[in-house]
């Protein structure tokens, strides 16, 4: 189970408080109205799903109750970093980067075990 | 006491073991009643009953005996009960404490132990090859079901499963600490005394009833100058009278997962003899850990060769802890086969016992010189350059066949059991769950903790640091902290193999098992290379090699290295294959802990619900809600109490509760410019004192939800949600909130429990509810439909609502919780000396389809816009903004021949309609049939006299007056499209 | 027809009467008080606390108790506040706040939420048969609250002292917070 930090209660506490919210910085267009099918596609229907790392929304739904955004490996689950909404995505710090990439490798992936046995 | 009256078993050994004789437990096993002392496993009690063959194996249904005298144990797998309700199958008998009383039985044999027709299968082998379950059972599809699934099921197949609810109760409890130390051997008592003298808040974890570890089976140690055991217990009572420690014994750390956190069971009953009621029979305990150390030792390993499986065949520690812990010998005759050191330690502590040791066989030319020369000095007979070829005996071992490595010549000994050491595997278990990364130890031939992923850290044997000195000094330092501890051992071990020893194959056609419980062999290995397998992975799915219950803690090396050989690759290329929780099995029970009966999932309970009851309700299940269903009266099934309750709620007027129903309320000088963002409607224009029904759409112009809103005051909004979907719309507006539209200057509160809703619906309302009501004009002119006003109920601050989804004059009267009884009840007892009735959700659902008033969620699904809904007079086609304005434009959901909400009337009006029913045009073409779409809602309505449905239907609003068709499996029913109002089209009832 | 003889309705708990535990804690239905969440700004944080006769915590986890009231901090803008004396009809914290005379937003949730207490020595432990967070004194010391998981439902947890609790609890989720209370308060025992 993940512990996950808020940046609004400024504490870890159980991933059992949160609900994940979907990918972050995805703005709502102020003109939503205009815009043609392929933008708006683009802005409701799809998704990066990357592997490694991604920025999520989250809320602390039993918590604070406030949304908020992280950085998260999506491969080690490793949170690189949280922080409040309507800030601008972050920039990873080189440390926390450079853990990310040595347990991308450690960790059992799926490519890892079974992948290569094929 | 005489030892008479007590039989404790043939096998003890008077003056050896730790037990006390005085204490003393009566156990069954198979029918039999045995004595055993208190704290023997039921391994050793039977053990020193002289009883080896306890089970048959799964596939070959071979005899099987105890192999280990711990939680690796592969084969002797139990049923243990207490009672009829209190029965446990699979349980290992190395691990379970005998108590008094218990009733044991074998598993996996019929008609009896030591005769099982089963094990005929032991004569059919070649068919039952690796890959058998693949290949065999591949053709014909249609044999599956009939033949070859019951035949495998009767067959093989572990215990029992009980049939009897589980009569115990379980416990779970979170628990943060700064240290959590798996294993309480030498090494992890050690850190736990280092890491407590720091101030740390520390969880010690042993698995065995007592501290000890290896220690168990060790007599020879000294730890500060004190017997080894002994110290262990002394530092372990030490550790629980400190504040910051708590040591759980007969705990397991069974799962180690993300940041920290840790999955552990506490066995609390399952040695106890009569447990208290209050005890839970386990304990989960869910752990979150700043630092982890793991000191979880190492297992030892059995060697690979011919017929290695008989009873009274197991390994060398096994035995040793039988004697030194137990107190019983595990044979009077004792072979030893070894490639290990440690093997000798155990010969050494038998015969001194006064058990023979008939001869050591050691696959080594070169054992420790240590033990080599106390072997001589005991007179025992060492064999180096030797292999155990072969066994013999068929319930249970009684020769050993020895031959020179590489030579015919073969000798057969006489023993009555054969211990065995290959060497041990390092435990390795839980830093693998915690995603660190092992790396091979080529020297010593062992997978070793490498890379760490988590805060922790790996001592003692676990991490092969073999000698003690060094396991002190690591694990003083993972506790971080200064204690003294100095240890003394009597020999350092060398040695160890992983495979297959000299009489496993390659091509005989022997069984030398690598995997007991699933019956794996050296050959099934070798086949599995063979026939294609080159990967760790798919070497194990094809053989279940490691797959058992046991999780192959055993077996996992001896078939990698089998398979590396066979592939001509070094092991680490080979790969092992992960390790995954839980380290060995956990019941069921411990992981529901309190979540069962009616901890299973919160039943919520309106204000009314007990009056509802003394009423005769019967309720239904909405969400976890209680709902009010219908009130029958005497002698009246659902269907009658129904009918009466929909016609007297248009006759008269009926009392509904409408608790459940979710309530938000929306506060701010913003409240209307956030709900005109949320809505499709416009909700600036509603003046304070006026209700509007509401439709919410999702940004793909998807209906998502809708209720009635007041508004109360200029910022102050009393917003209602389906009872379903409250929680998930206030998540759906506090995110829009949040995270689009910061700036407004609105608030959110969930209030739907704030008040108790109580609806009264008819044409009788006004006069029901009038003498109840101060503070506001009820009159139909002062306050017509859709109004709403904050008022005094029976003196009580409420707030009214002039709504209704019935199609009759009604109002909802909001009082707060608390007061919800006292109003219902006089407001019921008036109504009812008038004539009206209670009605419930059934009713509710009818007469609302009576108006065609949809259900968000019953007559749509997700995929329908308000338009397709008939709900297009709620989107306001001025506002610039709203969630959904851009989706409701997409060409998918403006084209024509959508599917569309419309009525259906049966030609044979006493005909309902099934919900879900699919609806064609031509009932005569062939299949598949082109679908129309499909029934939502479908009822008998009294008031009308007939049936009416709701129903989605292509074009539907195009088609009223059509006939169309619902054809069902034994007939075909032919409907007429019409629109969606079948009671009072007009309209007028609603402002009377 | 207002003096047609129609009495003042009275009030009935969800939780009322109702108490129990073990030898290690002790169960009990709080009385009614009056509640109110209450949303504002940084800005007028002061103004409502003056309002309200009790200093509005801003520090995460904490709260504050004056005058017969206790304001709790669920979120940066968000606070429960209880105040004693719930049996009067009326709300005075919702005047209170109204009094102001700042922006904020005040929502009446007396009746919403109901409170079980929860003390003994084995207070803690019998929470934690439900609540994942980290209960010790130097992680949640007196006067610390926090909205939060128990079980299957979502709760607001306020230490009032070294080994006593108040659980705030949605009336409806009542008897499931009351019932896995009592099982932890067993197991607590033990
Ligand atoms: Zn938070």
């Amino acid at each position: 189970m993940l512990l996950i930090h808020c940046p609004y209660c400024e504490e870890d506490r159980s991933e059992l408080e949160f609900r994940w919210a979907g990918e972050a910085h995805i703005a709502r267009p102020e003109n939503i109205a205009a815009i043609s099918d392929e933008e708006f596609a683009e802005f409701f229907f799809l998704r990066n799903n990357e592997k490694g790392l991604t920025y999520e929304r989250w809320r602390h739904i039993h918590g604070c109750g406030r949304f908020f955004n992280a950085a998260r490996d999506t491969v080690s689950d490793r949170f690189l970093m949280t922080y409040k909404a309507g800030m601008p995505k972050q920039p990873i710090p080189v440390m926390e980067k450079a853990v990310a990439i040595a347990e991308e490798k450690t960790v059992e992936t799926w490519e890892a075990t079974e992948g290569d046995a094929r | 006491m005489s030892g008479s009256s007590k039989n404790l078993g043939a096998f003890r050994i008077q003056g050896a073991g730790r037990l006390t004789p005085a204490r003393t437990a009566r156990f069954t096993f198979d029918g039999k009643s045995y004595t055993a002392m208190e704290g023997d496993s039921v391994a050793s009690a039977l053990l020193a009953h002289g009883v080896h063959l306890l089970g048959r194996s799964f596939k070959y249904h071979r005899p099987r005996g105890v192999l280990s005298a711990g939680p690796e144990e592969p084969n002797a797998l139990l049923d243990v009960s207490r009672d009829a309700s209190r029965r446990q199958p699979n349980v290992r008998a190395t691990v379970q404490e005998v108590f008094d009383g218990a009733k044991i039985a074998s598993q996996n044999r019929w008609p009896s132990l030591a005769f099982d027709i089963g094990s005929f299968n032991d004569l059919l082998s070649p068919f039952f090859a690796a890959g058998f379950y693949y290949k065999t059972f591949m053709w014909p599809r249609a044999a599956w079901h009939k033949l070859y699934e019951p035949f495998i099921r009767r067959a093989a197949g572990l215990g029992e499963a009980p049939k009897e609810e589980d009569a115990d109760h379980y416990a779970g409890r979170y628990v943060h600490c700064d240290v959590l130390i798996a294993g309480a051997g030498i090494a992890g008592l050690t850190a736990a005394l280092s890491a407590a003298s720091t101030g740390a808040s520390v969880v010690l974890v042993d698995e065995q009833p007592e501290v000890g570890g290896a220690l168990h089976a060790d007599a020879a140690t000294t730890i500060d100058g004190q017997n080894g055991y002994d110290w262990a217990q002394a530092t372990a009572a030490k550790l629980k009278a400190m504040p910051n420690v708590a040591v759980l014994n007969r705990t397991t750390v069974f799962g180690y997962y993300n940041h920290g956190f840790l999955g552990l069971v506490e066995r609390v009953t399952d040695h106890v003899a009569r447990p208290g009621k209050d005890l839970p029979r386990e304990r989960l305990w869910q752990v979150r850990a700043k630092k982890v150390v793991l000191a979880t030792g190492s297992i030892e390993r059995h060697m690979v060769f011919a017929n290695n499986d008989r009873p009274g065949i197991m390994l060398a520690s096994a035995a040793r802890t039988f004697l030194n812990h137990h107190g019983v010998a595990v044979g009077r005759r004792i072979g030893v086969y070894t490639a290990h050191d440690s093997a000798y330690e155990a010969a050494f502590d038998l015969k001194r016992a006064g058990v023979t040791i008939v001869a050591i066989v050691d696959s080594r030319e070169k054992p420790g010189e240590a033990v080599l020369a106390e072997a001589r000095s005991l007179g025992i007979d060492v064999l180096t350059g030797h292999a155990v070829t072969n066994t013999g005996g068929r319930r249970r071992i009684n020769s050993m066949t020895v031959a020179r490595n590489g030579n015919f010549d073969v000798r057969k000994m006489p023993v009555d059991a054969l211990i065995v050491s290959a060497g041990w595997t390092p435990s390795v278990h839980l830093f693998s769950q915690s995603r660190g990364k092992l790396r091979f130890d080529e020297q010593n031939q062992r997978f070793l903790p490498d890379i760490y992923a988590q805060n922790c850290v790996s001592v003692g044997a676990c991490n092969g640091t073999d000698d003690l000195a060094d396991l002190i000094d690591e694990a003083i330092r993972a506790g971080s902290g200064s204690v003294a501890v100095s240890g003394e051992n009597r020999f350092e071990w060398t040695g160890g193999m992983i495979g297959a020893a000299e009489s496993a194959g390659p091509e005989h056609a022997v069984k030398a098992f690598v995997d007991f419980q699933h019956d794996v062999t050296a050959k099934d290995i070798r086949l599995a290379v063979r026939e294609g397998m080159h990967s760790i992975e798919h070497i194990k799915r094809f053989t279940t090699n490691g797959m058992a219950s046991d999780q192959g803690k055993l077996s996992n090396m001896h078939g990698l290295a089998i398979a590396a050989e066979m592939l001509g690759r070094p092991i680490p290329q080979v790969g092992l294959t992960t390790f995954r929780a839980p380290y060995t099995p956990v019941t069921y029970g411990t992981l529901v802990a309190h979540s069962r009966g009616d901890l299973f999932d919160p039943a919520r309970k309106t204000p009314m619900h007990d009056l509802e009851t003394a009423e005769g309700a019967e309720f239904e299940d909405v969400g976890n809600w209680k709902r009010a269903w219908y009130y029958p009266q005497r002698g009246e099934d659902m269907f009658a109490a129904v009918n009466r309750e929909c016609k007297t709620v248009r006759d008269v007027a009926g009392v509904f509760n409408g608790s459940t129903l979710g309530k938000i309320e929306v506060v701010g000088p913003d409240a209307a410019k956030f709900l005109n963002l949320l809505y499709t409607n416009a909700w600036d224009t509603l003046k304070p004192g006026k209700a509007r029904y509401g439709i919410m759409t999702r940004e793909d112009g998807f209906v998502y939800d809708d209720g009635v809103v007041g508004r109360l005051a200029e910022d102050r909004f009393h917003v209602t949600t389906t009872t379903g979907g409250a929680p998930r719309v206030l998540h759906h507006m506090e995110d829009y909130l949040q995270t689009e539209f910061p700036d407004l200057r609105v608030w959110l509160t969930s209030t739907t429990e704030q008040w108790a809703v109580i609806a009264v619906q008819g044409p009788k309302a006004r006069e029901i509810i009038q003498p109840f009501v101060e503070g506001v004009d009820i009159s139909n002119e002062a306050f017509p439909h859709m109004s709403v006003a904050e008022c005094q109920v029976m003196g009580v601050p409420s707030r009214l609502f002039r709504v209704s989804f019935t199609g009759e004059l009604g109002y909802e009267i909001n009082v707060p919780a608390d007061y919800g009884p006292a109003v219902w009840k006089a407001i019921w007892e008036r109504a009812k000396s008038m004539g009206a009735c209670l009605y419930g959700t059934e009713s509710m659902h009818v007469l609302r389809a009576e108006k065609g008033y949809i259900i968000v969620g019953q007559d749509t699904d997700g995929t329908v816009t308000p338009n397709d809904a008939g709900l297009d007079w709620a989107v306001s086609k001025k506002k610039m903004d709203f969630v959904g304005i851009r989706g409701l434009k997409r060409p998918d959901l403006v084209r024509d021949g959508r599917k569309q909400l419309v009525g259906l009337i049966t030609k044979s009006p006493n005909i309902v309609l099934e919900e879900g029913g699919q609806i064609v045009a031509d009932p005569n073409q062939p299949k598949p049939m082109k679908m129309l779409g499909h029934v939502t809602s479908a009822y008998w309505s009294e008031n009308c006299g007939r049936s009416i449905a709701l129903a989605l239907v292509a074009g539907g609003r195009s088609r009223i007056g059509e006939t169309l068709y619902v054809p069902l499996k034994d007939k075909t029913i032919a409907v007429e499209v019409t629109d969606m109002v079948f009671f009072d089209k007009e309209g007028g009832r609603i402002h009377g | 027809m207002v003096d047609s003889g129609i009495e003042m309705a009275t009030r009935t708990s969800s939780l009322f009467g109702l108490h129990g535990g073990s030898s290690a804690v002790r169960l009990e239905a709080a009385p009614a008080a009056e509640r109110i969440s209450l949303r504002v700004h940084a800005e007028n944080v002061s103004a409502l606390s003056g309002a309200l006769g009790v200093d509005l915590p801003v520090k995460p986890k904490t709260s504050a108790s004056a005058n017969g009231r206790t304001a709790l901090w669920l979120g940066p803008d968000e606070w429960l506040v209880i105040g004693e004396g719930g049996y009067d009809i009326g709300n005075s914290l919702m005047q209170a706040a109204a009094n102001s005379g700042a922006l904020h937003s005040a929502t009446d949730v007396s009746h919403r939420n109901v409170a079980i207490l929860v003390s003994g020595p084995g207070a803690a432990a019998a929470i934690n048969a439900g609540c994942p967070q980290d209960l010790s004194l130097k992680a949640f010391p007196v006067g610390a609250c926090s909205r939060t998981i128990f079980g299957k439902i979502e709760i607001v947890l306020l230490r009032t002292a070294e080994d006593a609790f108040r659980v705030e609890v949605w009336r409806s989720f009542s008897d499931y917070a009351f019932g896995l209370l009592a099982e932890g308060a067993r197991d607590a025992a033990l």
